[in-house]
């Protein structure tokens, strides 16, 4: 098996022409995102010369107090909705896999995971038209929800693929040791559970953290989150003040991704 | 009431199980009656899809019952869910909760039972002593080896004391030595035990060497219940012949019965004496032997009382010579020769021959 595997590596390198589509792809995925890193520790105001090294523009993001309570905001409502998506994700999860079958368990299954092909736009449409409709006036609590909303898909996938892969038997261990059904959940699923639920947590967390499409459109005035902020700051006029938050958005986006993969890497192999 | 040898620990009455409903439902269980006795080591024996798990799992309480009843020790279990039967499983791959160690895995049921921390630790201990696992106490499970996890489960499933324990094809994941080795040792558990095991599996060897009594299952529906002598010396029909050891079936003609034994005429025309299961046909009619390999033997062509055979090949398989022959019709048997030490192979290939066969060797079954 894994001798095959590793031929037919050998033979996707013998492709003409691999070498340089890989190159050029690379290129142009990580070189604007290297720049914007590198020149947030520019010394003077510019994104084409280097003045030199410095931390000023983190220190002049880190004191607007724009930025500070966007980044409150995104932050609040990140964890919120990551948390309650957590939530109803795993109570999804639980019925779709330890039920009993049940009719139209494969519609269920799309209706679960159709947010996720939606373009966002229609989302963000349909979002505002419906709190309109209904007479909510916009502000973070339209924000949360939405995010809360379109986050239970993500947080659903690692989790609900996890828990179809521990056998039943072992709730069946659980009950046959006397465990009514809160303690099986309690003590047996929900452990073994732990690794992909914290990481659909996170997967929950940074897209609400990101999100701007669906945010710009059902966020009121004053309730601006960190995305919105900085767009916010780009029109105005190009600042390397950007740079700064762009790159505190990556680090932390980058330390979610790779906390949440190696959480779900640990849990499978235990 | 006493628990005497011969109480009944478990009785099943009736027991139907249907899978689904309209047209596409399916009976698993064909009305099944079975008493099984306070501390019997007592087997559930057949082919995979024959409904032996799904008894188990209908005692166990994890399936409904359709129809019919289960009672333990005379208390009926229909209404009570799993968590609430004085009853553990042993699971055929283990179910060991992988998250906690050993010590944790075998006071899980003390501990949902509420039994205290000293008492839970001095009978986890006991249980660890008596599997001869204590000194992996503190190891997860996915530290130690097949065999020993399977010891685990078995402790995790005595540990509360239960008053039956049921053991869903436990050996079937361990080797062949581990699983000879796991086979006494099972046995002599269950005896210091004192509790009645009811073992679901489909390897008749280890049906054989573990139970105080077999029933044999085949769609949906007990054939035989026995002690392992009986299943094998006196099988009731075709499959429990054909599935317990190794046997040859040939065709018959019944001539006439002659007390408890009947007369039978095999296709080359010689006639044998053979002893009778229960709804046998009736004389004049059509049925079935069993011949066991090993009641034949061979002995000169033509001499007083044995049946003209040809020896079509051999094989060696160790402890004794595997021999296919014919008849004079045509019709073919398995003759099975103990090997002594450093001789030749006394018969060969091509060989005419006669064909003896010990006294109640043949038996006619029902169909």
């Amino acid at each position: 098996m894994s001798g095959r595997e590793s031929s037919s590596q050998k033979s996707l390198r013998r492709y003409p022409g691999f070498r340089a589509v890989a190159l050029m792809c690379l290129f142009l995925l990580y070189v604007p995102i290297l720049v914007v890193a590198i020149y947030s520790f520019n010394d003077i105001r510019s994104i084409t010369t280097w003045g030199g090294f410095s931390l000023k523009w983190y220190a002049k993001a880190f004191s607007n107090p724009q930025i500070q309570s966007a980044t409150w905001n995104s932050l609040v409502i990140a964890v919120s909705a990551a948390t309650i998506a957590t939530c109803v994700a795993t109570a999804a999860a639980m019925g779709m896999t330890r039920g009993r079958r049940f009719r139209g368990q494969g519609g269920v299954f799309a209706v679960i995971s159709i947010p996720l092909m939606i373009p966002e736009i229609v989302t963000a449409v349909a979002s505002l038209a419906f709190f309109l409709a209904i007479g909510f006036t916009l502000g973070l609590h339209t924000i949360l929800i939405a995010h809360t909303v379109f986050c239970i898909p993500f947080a659903y996938l690692p989790i609900a693929a996890r828990m179809q892969g521990i056998e039943k038997a072992f709730d069946e261990a659980a009950k046959d040791l006397y465990a009514g059904r809160w303690r099986a959940f309690r003590y047996v699923l929900l452990p073994m559970m732990t690794p992909a639920i914290i990481s659909g947590y996170m997967l929950a967390f940074i897209i609400s953290l990101d999100d701007f499409i669906i945010t710009s459109l059902v966020a009121g005035p004053g309730s601006t989150t960190l995305p919105l902020a900085i767009y916010g700051l780009v029109r105005v006029g190009f600042s390397p003040e950007i740079n700064a938050i762009s790159t505190l958005l990556l680090l932390v986006s980058m330390i979610f991704v790779s906390a949440s993969y190696l959480v779900s890497r640990i849990g499978r192999s235990n | 009431m006493s628990e005497g040898e011969n109480e009944i620990a478990v009785h099943i009455g009736d027991v139907v199980k249907v899978y689904g409903s309209g047209d596409s439902a399916h009976t698993a269980l064909h009305g099944i009656n079975l008493d099984i006795r306070h501390n019997e080591f007592f087997t559930l024996l057949g082919p995979s899809g024959c409904g032996k798990t799904t008894l188990l799992r209908m005692i166990a309480g994890f399936e409904s019952v359709t129809e019919g009843e289960i009672s333990l020790y005379g208390q009926n279990l229909a209404t009570s869910p799993p968590n609430r039967r004085p009853v553990n499983t042993v699971f055929q791959q283990y179910a060991l909760f992988p998250h906690m160690t050993v010590a944790k895995n075998v006071a899980f049921g003390l501990k949902m039972k509420g039994h205290g921390e000293a008492e839970t630790r001095a009978r986890v201990d006991e249980m660890l002593r008596l599997v001869q696992l204590d000194r992996f106490a503190e190891r997860r499970p996915s530290q130690l080896s097949g065999g020993q996890q399977q010891r685990v489960a078995l402790a995790r499933a005595l540990a509360p004391s239960p008053k039956l324990l049921l053991l869903d094809e436990p050996l079937s994941a361990l080797d062949l030595k581990l699983r000879q080795a796991m086979r006494l040792e099972l046995k002599q558990i269950q005896r210091d035990a004192g509790i009645t095991f009811i073992f679901v599996t489909h390897d008749q060897e280890e049906a054989l060497t573990m139970s105080d009594r077999i029933a044999v299952m085949s769609e949906g529906a007990l054939q035989q219940v026995g002690d392992s002598r009986d299943i094998y010396e006196a099988p009731v029909n075709r499959f429990v012949a054909d599935f317990i050891g190794e046997t040859n079936l040939p065709e018959v003609v019944i001539e006439r019965y002659e007390g408890d034994h009947a007369v039978c005429r095999l296709g080359d025309g010689s006639e044998l004496h053979c002893s009778v299961s229960e709804g046998a046909a009736a004389a004049g009619e059509r049925g079935h032997l069993s011949i066991r390999p090993e009641r034949l033997s061979f002995t000169a062509a033509g001499e007083e009382g044995s049946i003209r055979c040809v020896i079509d090949r051999t094989i060696y398989v160790g402890t004794d010579t595997q021999y296919a022959v014919h008849l004079g019709d045509g019709s073919e048997l398995v003759v099975r020769v103990q090997n002594e030490a450093g001789e030749e192979l006394p018969w060969s290939a091509g060989d005419e021959v006669g064909l003896r066969l010990a006294t109640g060797a043949a038996r006619l079954l029902s169909d």
